[in-house]
């Protein structure tokens, strides 16, 4: 079986910016959950869009099942979340609107299979979110809200979920209630987690494998072997 | 009112634009893209001024102008040359200092431009009521077609783009729509007044709306309702039409807010 994601010899600079990312060597077996730390600036929302071949590699491979991450074609096994600004958190849409947002949506006139509604009702109420269902999403808590687009990106049973800053701008009980949730998605559906945010705490006990990222892959290994300073991802790591 | 010719076409193509264009700007809302019409529709006017300039119908040129308007808006967006609101505003102020320019030029500056600018009831042909109906007919086939690839992007666009959707091709094709309409409506409401009736049917309705579909209901039925009420006053009134129309659109909004206020408080 191929690897979920590699990458191989990775550099990266946006035009006529900086290097991002330098010498970047990478390998997350199906069905890891990964937590992707590092200081704001550091490069790893930057190494998530190479993963999702959403960015070019300036050097080096970026591979998603084996293929090139940039001409995955099979984008339906991939789910992602974006930080809580790109989202349309305040489009006047339902929790079932976003859910099915994420479902066959280039079915034309809008239609949708009873499997495609089978699969928005079993992710509505995976994450927890069965009562709220035709409410508004706007009415809902910022962690209800997270939930309803994690249970979007889940709808068309991807093999790789990729979360960007998913604990920015809610408290720290949604943060708790969003690990277990992760946790428990990662057991029973298998689903391969990158987990990207510039603090882990909320995750920590739940990760088997950090990788903190600093222009450099600077820490690779489960987060209870983390040297005590590195606990604090702002603090000089090179 | 119906006995006169020209107020059945005004009617029967204010009904088409009514309908198209809160459609079109639910999409323009949820991108937060509201002014993009009034950037196209400042383009349109430098087409009304090509056409006059070169001696072929204004309407043909506007809608080119604007369908070529939309599409700088939407490749300076795309390519990040400039931020959403810096390509508006580079686009609007190229748009009606061309326009100026092109009309001062043509010696057209007379009330017949105001025609376009502000719309009139008086204007509307037979063929205009055809071509109407027909692009109006095809804008609506289309948003129905891509109605829920166009609400995935809305929704979510980096989302989108990572599940696979041509996200770039679904931006342009509500660019272009905006376009489209803008093209369509300037006999009825005016190329300076058509965004306002793609927006603030939009934002009226996302005030008492329960869901995405139903917001573009409900703004279908206040666009539509303020192009049929704004004409049948500007009639009895003797006013012009475009601001008739809008202002309506503006009532129905202040009544859409006073419900939602009341709606909190119960």
């Amino acid at each position: 079986m191929p690897l979920a994601l590699e990458f191989e010899h990775v550099d990266f600079a946006y035009p006529h910016g900086p290097p991002v990312l330098r010498e970047v060597d990478l390998e997350v077996t199906p069905g890891e959950f990964l937590a992707i730390a590092g200081p704001n600036g550091g490069g790893k929302t930057t190494l998530l869009r190479l993963a999702l071949g959403l960015e070019h590699p300036t050097r080096g491979a970026v591979r998603l099942f084996g293929e090139p991450a940039d001409h995955f074609r099979d984008r339906a096994r991939l789910g992602y979340l974006a930080q809580r600004a790109q989202l349309g958190v305040q489009a006047p849409a339902t929790v079932r609107e976003i859910v099915a947002a994420g479902r066959s949506p280039l079915n034309p006139f809008g239609r949708l299979s009873a499997a495609d509604r089978e699969a928005i009702d079993a992710g509505i109420e995976r994450v927890g979110l069965a009562p709220f269902a035709g409410r508004r999403l706007t009415r809902l808590s910022g962690g209800q809200q997270q939930r309803a687009f994690i249970a979007k990106a889940l709808v068309a049973d991807p093999a790789l979920l990729a979360l960007d800053e998913p604990t920015a701008g809610v408290d720290v009980e949604a943060q708790d209630a969003l690990a277990e949730l992760l946790a428990r998605l990662n057991s029973e559906l298998g689903v391969t987690i990158l987990y990207v945010s510039h603090e882990f705490g909320a995750i920590e006990h739940v990760v088997e494998r950090l990788v903190l990222v600093r222009e450099r892959i600077v820490y690779d290994g489960p987060p209870e072997s983390l040297p005590g300073v590195w606990h604090d991802p702002s603090h000089a790591h090179v | 009112m119906f006995d006169l010719e020209f107020m059945r076409l005004a009617f029967a193509a204010g009904a088409v634009v009514g309908l198209l264009a809160p459609v079109v700007g639910f999409f323009l809302v949820q991108r937060q893209m509201s002014l993009i019409g009034d950037g196209i529709g400042h383009v349109a006017f430098a087409g009304v001024a090509a056409g006059y300039l070169i001696g072929i119908s204004p309407v043909w040129t506007a809608l080119v102008a604007a369908v070529v308007g939309a599409g700088a808006i939407e490749w300076l967006r795309a390519r990040r040359q400039a931020a959403g609101d810096q390509a508006l505003a580079l686009v609007f102020y190229t748009g009606i200092a061309g326009g100026v320019v092109l009309i001062s030029s043509a010696g057209a500056l007379n009330a017949n431009l105001f025609t376009y600018l502000f719309g009139s009831i008086l204007t509307v042909t037979r063929g205009d009521l055809l071509r109407i109906a027909l692009l109006g007919l095809g804008g609506l086939v289309l948003v129905a077609v891509l109605l829920r690839a166009l609400l995935a992007v809305a929704i979510d666009e980096e989302g989108a783009r990572v599940a696979g959707l041509p996200v770039a091709v679904l931006n342009g094709v509500i660019s272009m729509l905006a376009a489209l309409t803008i093209g369509i409506s300037m006999r009825i409401v005016g190329i300076l007044l058509i965004a306002a009736l793609m927006v603030v049917p939009v934002i009226a309705a996302q005030r008492i709306a329960w869901s995405l579909r139903s917001t573009i209901g409900l703004a279908v039925a206040i666009g539509l309702g303020s192009v049929l009420t704004g004409l049948t006053i500007s009639y009895y009134g003797n006013l012009p039409p475009g601001g008739t129309i809008v202002l309506t659109a503006t009532a129905a909004f202040l009544v859409a807010a006073a419900a939602e206020s009341l709606n909190a408080r119960l």
